[in-house]
């Protein structure tokens, strides 16, 4: 077989190699994009993006400040909103985004495994974000806390997942959630940078599988 | 202004239950998708076609 003869037996060089054939740096870093890119739809990605760059920058800032600080001074009480608000904006651009991919079938030509991250993405923010209602240390974070207990005990989740404990919904909203979103949010940019952007369904004469 | 501090008011049709600022959320976020299909966009020539 000639991919079993040419194929060398150091790892580190079969790696090389295969990341040189999936993802060359012409396609992990382009100078230009096909011409149907140019529309404000494909803006809703790098907008998500970038709002999650404001909510991990605040989020960093209000984790090293502390609680009585995001609530009691002003410039806390001001991190805080933008904390807040970016998160708004971000789930706003995701479905924006989500919306323009599911119209154009952004999942055609090898792309599922993309669309299926993105909807991991998609799981893993609402986590974050909830956690995030539990985290703020405040009357709206015990009514939350209150009633999200029945609904996750009622989904069995309840032993180890336990919305009423502070220290566990913080420590995952601020350490482990995050990490997986970022993660995620990587490997989705690179698995789109991989195969480009999906050419839109009447470029060449209906729709191509 | 918007008193931000008391509950919100709720539209009730049948099954359907939405809170007023929510449903002008996704109002706005219908109206922004549409508007981003038909706005044209900045230099999108299209002689250019990203060697792909």
């Amino acid at each position: 077989m000639e991919a079993a003869r040419t194929e060398p037996a150091n790892w580190t060089l079969r790696t090389r190699q295969w990341i040189d054939r999936r993802l060359p740096m012409d396609h992990l870093l382009p100078e230009r994009q096909p011409y149907f890119v140019g529309s404000w739809v494909y803006v809703f990605g790098v907008a998500t993006i970038a709002a999650l760059a404001w909510v991990v920058v605040s989020g960093v800032v209000l984790a090293f400040m502390g609680p009585q600080w995001w609530h009691a001074s002003q410039l806390g009480r001001f991190v805080n909103s933008i904390h807040f608000w970016s998160v708004q904006v971000f789930f706003i651009f995701m479905v924006l985004h989500l919306w323009g991919q599911y119209f154009m079938a952004a999942w055609r030509n090898g792309r599922a495994p993309t669309w299926i991250v993105g909807v991991v993405i998609f799981g893993v923010s609402i986590l974050t974000a909830f956690t995030g209602y539990l985290s703020q240390q405040n009357f709206d974070a015990q009514f939350i806390a209150v009633n999200a207990k029945d609904a996750m005990n009622a989904a069995g989740v309840g032993a180890f997942f336990n919305v009423l404990n502070f220290g566990q919904m913080y420590g995952l909203h601020v350490m482990l959630l995050p990490i997986a979103v970022i993660f995620f949010v990587a490997w989705h940019i690179v698995m789109v940078r991989m195969r480009g952007v999906v050419k839109p369904i009447d470029a060449e004469g209906g729709v191509k599988r | 202004m918007q008193d931000m501090d008391s509950p919100a008011t709720y539209l009730h049709w049948g099954f359907i239950l939405i809170s007023v600022p929510n449903l002008v959320v996704i109002a706005g976020m219908v109206v922004l998708f549409a508007i981003a299909v038909v706005a044209p966009f900045p230099h999108g020539g299209k002689d250019d076609d990203g060697g792909r």
